[in-house]
Formats: structure tokens, C-alpha cells, sequence
């Protein structure tokens, strides 16, 4: 105490307990920085075979069918990895799903997607956001527009060439993605698809077919 | 350009050095905002430079423009403020302006790449050479390796300088801080296929910049130019200095789990994010208090004659103070807790609260110290805001302010239709975007960005010019 100054006028203790607060709150973080680098480390193919859930799954998660179903227990929507099917019409290996990844990932970084739409709700708000867009209706309606058989392939046309596919007055432009690289990006956005985000966003696109219909949920 | 901005009256190389800083800030600042109204008249007439100069990158280099900006005022500032909190010229200030130049150049190329080739194949050498793809860091990892070794030098500067001078409070809160500023960028300098690590990480950068070192960089700037300015009592300044950073670093630390509800990370963050962040406003509340109580008091000191010696920085850091309470405080808490942001998280709202939050907090202090630089610069005892210091303050403030009322009305449309009533998703995004209450909205924030702009051209003006029309006086 400086000449009997009231502790509350003191610098000292001001400065002490900044340096206490902060070095604590700095020691919870990294504490539980660890313990989240544990929980979000991308698990492994073995695991998807035990039917071990994983909050990121392996990259091999491609090769089953998806769901984002609503769980009682959590109290929101949770990822659902159901049985296999076939992506792009075959099962990938370990070694090619993680590659496909690899070059989904980088793709999605270097065609600046994030600075239209957003992923994790992470980015920009120009476009609709991506992490469950893997899952999204709407694809019914470009499967036919794009005259293709299957989701990943309508996806994959879009994301080729999105000018000729226009869905509203607001267009995705052509980014130069090449055929390789449209199948890398489906493959992320499926194996992003799988991510347990705690139920973010909350009932995806639930209401859209009573919009469709007349714009009331009243039947 | 700018040489008219002269800084023959300035004592110390430091603080010359400071001067290129805040010119090169300045023009930034104005690449900045013109890259804004692209990127908001884009989402009025989507045509707009449709497949030639994209939003994705009008909203890049709006946000990357902004972000050096304000890292160039800020170096710029702290060598401003070292020589005379430490009474010594900054030491190696020649491999400073050299790091200057260096820095200024990569820049530049770095904007040339970003609006000339914008984006690159899916390869790694894009992250490399045009563009990491990682909001507010999409900086090139060639450039990435630059900044840190321009940081480094910098911070030798300033930390050879302070050990050298006086030390005061004041510059110990700033030369730790800047190590924590500067040793957080690593954490966003590398590539991971796991898109929940990538993001766990660049929220350290993002997060623990701009709602933990950075704030406590702006608490110790407005404490130095409250110093100068109004001439407040030291120990009163470094005292609240110290209860800001027990505050700040406190709630913002762990506050950084507010970013972690939704991206793959467990759910205990919920608690602690919305804990911790809910006490954020805390201390910007006390900032306010602190610049008021501390003007009121110093009046009184001096026979009830306000002194004030320099009418546009205490302007600006006036607006500092409700700026950041508003932007950073309210308009963060608006969406911060868990509950809340399940539906607000990735809408027009973090677009309210990120405009409001970096005017505010950020973008109002460093235009002060602009001004602190000028009356240095020319030697002036007193600086007297002129006509054009005036309609910059009326015409940023409320610009800026109109436009975050836009956004937010936006924000809550997007946030009820598209989420709350549709739940996400490609058509319930396009229904709530063509409704008249966001296209309303979003017409507003063009006219209210204009108005901002047109400021600009005021602050810029007057920047070139005061210190000459006021030396002269």
C-alpha cells in the first residue's frame, strides 16, 4: 500500500491482479484448448466401421449416406452417418478419400469461397452458408436442371459452370473450377456436412416445403 | 501524395517514422471504404461487375484493407507515443523504416494479386503466392512471412527503446501487449484439411486480437492521448489502465469461446463463452466512465477553464469511448449468447456489430492520433478542430452509425425469416434476402455508406491541410 492509499486507488494491486486474472483465464484456455484439440481431431476409418461417432469424422465418411436428424437426448439436430452408398459412383479408399479432401479443402481456400458464403457460419453473407449444404432440398431441383443422376453430380456440374445455372437474380460466378476439383469441393462439403456443430443451424430448411406450398404452415 | 502532410517539427526519427505510417494508413483507409460501396452496391444490383471484379473480392479487400489500416495506424502510433513516454529517440530506427518499406511494398503487391488474379487453382500454391482463403488473414503465406519479420523488427524498436528510457505504467501494458498481439499472428500461419481445427485456430488470431490485445492497445492509447490531450493525472490514467487489462484480458481471453458453440467444437464452450463474453461490456463500460469522470475532474483542477490542446483527437477518442461501448459492448452482446446466436450466428448481424464494433473500438482512437501526429508534425500548441474536422466527425459518425442500423434491421429479418421461420439453407437464404425489408435495408446501408465516404473526403482534406492552416495561425 503506497503511503496508506486505499487498496482500490493502488496501481500495485491493480497490477498484481491484472497479471493474476490474465495469467489464469490464459492457463484455463490452453488447458482447455488441449482437451478440444482431443474431441475435434478428424477420426479415423476404423472408427466409422465400429460405428464410433466422431465430431469430425475420417475423410472416408464420403462413402455413407448423410442425415442431420433431430436427437431427443441433445435437444437439436445431430449428424446421422448412415449406411453406405456410392459417391461419384464407387467406394473411395482411406488413401483417396483423404486425398480428395486434401484437394476439396485447398480448393475451397483458394477459390475464396468464404468471402461470399460462410462455412461453420464463418465468412461472408452474400451467399447461403455452406456447412450443411451437402443436405440442402434444393439440389432435387438442380439435379434436373443440370440433367444429371445424382446429387454429387448436379453438384458438381453447378459448381463447374453456376452462370448457367441461374436459381435467383443474385449469381455465383464462374470461379475456373475444373472437373477434378468440382468433385474435391462436393467431397468437402460432404464430409462437412458430417461435422457435429451442436445443431447449428437449427431446423435446416424445415420449413421450406410449407413456404412452397402457400407460405403457411396452416393445411 | 500526402508529402504536403510535412513532419519537419517532429523531435525524434521515431516519430517520423510513425508519420509514413499514418500516411500509408490513410490511403488504405480509403481503399477501404471504396471497396465497401462496391461490395454494398453488389448486393442492391448483383450484376454489378458480375464475373469481372466479384463481391468475394470487393469484400476481401475491403475487410484486408481495413485490417492494415488499422495495423498501420496502430505501429504508427506506438511510435508516435514511445519517444515521449520513454524520453529516448527509438532505437534502430534506420532498420525500421527499412522494415517500413519492406512492408509497404509487400502490400502492394499483395493488393495488385488480390484484384488482378484474384483467385488461384485448388493447389497449394495458391495459398502461397495469391490468396489463403481465410477471412481478414487471406494474406499470401509468402506475406505472411514478411509481416512477422516487419513485426519483429518493430517490436525490437519499441522493446530496445523502452528498456533503454523511462518506463513508464503506459508502456509496460504496451510493450506486453504487443508481444501477445504480434505473437498471436502465428497462430494463423498454417493449413490443416480439418476445417474445425483451421477455424479453432484463426479465431486466436481474430478473436484474441480484436477482443483482447487490441482493445487493450486502444485502452492504452486513449490513456496516452487523454495524457497529452487533457492532461490527466498519470496515476489516474495507469491505474485504470491496470483495471482494463484485468477486464479485458479476464473477459476476452476465455470470451473466445463465443466463436466456439458451432464449429465442431464440444459443447462445454457454451457456458463459457456466453459466461465470459456476457462480461465484455464490462470494462468498456468503465472506459467511458473513466474518460468522462477524468475530463470532469481535471476541469475542476484547473479553475473550471477546459483544457484541452488538441479539439479533433479528443473528439475522436470521445467517440472511442460510446463507440466501443456500443459496437463492441451492446451490439456484441445483442448475439452473443448461445441461445441467441444459434440463429444470429452468420447473418447481417455480425455485419452490424463487426462495422459498429471496429469504427468504434478501433477506427475512431487511430483517426485521433492521426491528429495528434499533425500537431506534432507543425509544432502546434493548440490544435482547433476546423469546418472540415467538423463534417469528417458529423459525417463518419453518423454514416457509420446508419449503416449499422441498417444491417441490424437486416439482420433481424434475415435472422426471423431465414432462420428462425425456414431453418437455413439455399432457399430459405434467397426467400429472406428478396423480401422489401432487407432489400429496404440494405439500400439504406449504400446511402449510409455513401454518406461515410463522403466524410472520408472531408477527414482527408483536412488531414492535408490543417496543420498548415493552423501552424499559420
Amino acid at each position: 500500500m503506497e503511503n496508506g492509499q486505499s487498496v482500490w486507488t493502488s496501481i500495485r494491486f491493480w497490477r498484481r491482479s491484472a497479471a493474476w486474472v490474465t495469467g489464469f483465464a490464459s492457463a484455463l484456455l490452453i488447458l482447455l484448448t488441449f482437451d478440444t484439440m482431443g474431441q475435434i481431431k478428424m477420426g479415423t476409418d476404423e472408427d466409422l466401421q465400429k460405428g464410433i461417432t466422431k465430431r469430425v469424422p475420417a475423410p472416408t465418411v464420403i462413402n455413407h449416406h448423410i442425415d442431420y436428424k433431430y436427437s431427443k437426448k441433445r435437444g437439436h439436430e445431430v449428424p446421422v452417418i448412415g449406411d453406405k452408398e456410392p459417391f461419384f459412383g464407387k467406394e473411395w479408399s482411406p488413401k483417396e478419400a483423404r486425398a480428395l479432401l486434401h484437394k476439396g479443402k485447398l480448393t475451397v481456400q483458394a477459390k475464396n469461397c468464404i468471402n461470399c458464403h460462410t462455412i461453420l457460419g464463418n465468412g461472408a453473407y452474400y451467399a447461403p452458408d455452406l456447412t450443411k449444404s451437402w443436405l440442402d432440398p434444393k439440389w432435387k431441383q438442380l439435379m434436373a436442371m443440370t440433367n444429371s443422376k445424382t446429387k454429387e453430380e448436379a453438384m458438381a456440374k453447378f459448381l463447374q459452370h453456376p452462370e448457367k445455372y441461374p436459381t435467383h437474380a443474385r449469381r455465383m460466378p464462374n470461379l475456373k473450377i475444373t472437373p477434378e476439383e468440382a468433385q474435391a469441393v462436393v467431397a468437402f462439403l460432404k464430409h462437412l456436412s458430417t461435422i457435429d456443430t451442436n445443431g447449428f443451424p437449427r431446423g435446416f430448411s424445415k420449413g421450406v416445403k410449407e413456404f412452397e406450398a402457400g407460405g403457411t404452415y396452416a393445411h | 501524395m500526402l508529402t504536403s502532410i510535412k513532419s519537419h517539427k517532429l523531435q525524434y526519427e521515431g516519430q517520423k517514422l510513425g508519420m509514413m505510417y499514418f500516411r500509408v494508413a490513410l490511403v488504405l483507409f480509403g481503399a477501404q471504404l471504396l471497396m465497401g460501396l462496391i461490395a454494398a452496391y453488389q448486393f442492391i444490383n448483383p450484376d454489378f461487375l458480375y464475373g469481372i471484379f466479384d463481391f468475394n473480392v470487393a469484400r476481401m479487400v475491403h475487410i484486408n484493407a481495413l485490417v492494415v489500416w488499422l495495423l498501420y495506424a496502430m505501429i504508427g502510433s506506438v511510435y508516435m507515443m514511445t519517444p515521449e513516454e520513454t524520453g529516448q529517440e527509438v532505437v534502430g530506427v534506420g532498420l525500421g523504416k527499412l522494415a517500413f518499406w519492406v512492408l509497404t511494398l509487400a502490400v502492394a503487391v499483395v493488393v495488385v494479386v488480390y484484384i488482378f488474379i484474384q483467385i488461384g487453382p485448388g493447389k497449394e500454391s495458391t495459398i502461397w503466392l495469391i490468396n489463403e482463403g481465410r477471412e481478414y488473414i487471406e494474406a499470401p503465406r509468402w506475406a505472411d512471412i514478411g509481416i512477422v519479420v516487419v513485426v519483429l523488427i518493430f517490436y525490437f524498436n519499441i522493446f530496445a527503446t523502452y528498456m533503454k528510457g523511462e518506463r513508464t505504467g503506459i508502456m509496460t501494458v504496451m510493450v506486453a501487449d504487443l508481444l501477445a498481439l504480434a505473437g498471436l499472428y502465428l497462430a494463423g500461419v498454417f493449413y490443416t484439411d480439418n476445417v474445425s481445427m483451421d477455424q479453432y485456430w484463426w479465431w486466436w488470431v481474430v478473436h484474441l486480437w480484436v477482443e483482447a490485445t487490441w482493445e487493450v492497445f486502444v485502452g492504452t492509447l486513449a490513456g496516452f492521448a487523454l495524457l497529452k490531450v487533457i492532461k490527466a493525472k498519470r496515476e489516474i490514467i495507469e491505474m485504470w489502465l491496470w483495471i482494463e487489462v484485468l477486464m479485458l484480458f479476464g473477459s476476452g481471453i476465455l470470451g473466445l469461446g463465443h466463436h466456439y458453440f458451432w464449429i465442431g467444437t464440444p459443447e462445454y464452450w457454451w457456458e463459457i463463452g456466453a459466461l465470459f463474453s456476457a462480461l465484455e461490456p464490462v470494462p468498456l463500460v468503465a472506459m467511458f466512465v473513466h474518460v468522462i469522470y477524468d475530463w470532469g475532474k481535471e476541469q475542476g483542477a484547473h479553475g473550471g477553464s477546459p483544457v484541452i490542446n488538441n479539439g479533433p483527437t479528443m473528439a475522436w477518442v470521445t467517440i472511442n469511448a460510446f463507440g466501443n461501448f456500443l459496437g463492441a459492448g451492446i451490439w456484441g452482446f445483442f448475439h452473443t449468447l448461445p441461445q441467441v446466436n444459434v440463429y444470429t450466428h452468420g447473418t447481417q448481424f455480425t455485419a452490424a456489430h463487426g462495422h459498429l464494433a471496429f469504427f468504434g473500438a478501433y477506427a475512431s482512437v487511430l483517426i485521433g492520433m492521426f491528429y495528434y501526429g499533425i500537431q506534432k508534425a507543425y509544432g502546434i500548441e493548440k490544435l482547433k478542430a476546423t469546418f472540415n474536422s467538423k463534417m469528417a466527425i458529423v459525417l463518419i459518425t453518423f454514416g457509420v452509425i446508419g449503416m449499422t442500423v441498417a444491417l441490424t434491421i437486416a439482420g433481424y429479418e434475415q435472422v426471423l425469416v431465414e432462420r428462425a421461420e425456414l431453418g437455413a439453407g439455399w432457399d430459405p437464404y434467397f426467400t429472406a434476402q428478396a423480401l422489401p425489408w432487407m432489400k429496404q435495408a440494405m439500400a439504406w446501408r449504400m446511402i449510409m455508406g455513401v454518406v461515410t465516404f463522403v466524410g472520408f473526403v472531408y477527414l482527408f482534406i483536412d488531414l492535408l491541410t490543417i496543420g498548415k492552416k493552423e501552424a499559420n495561425n
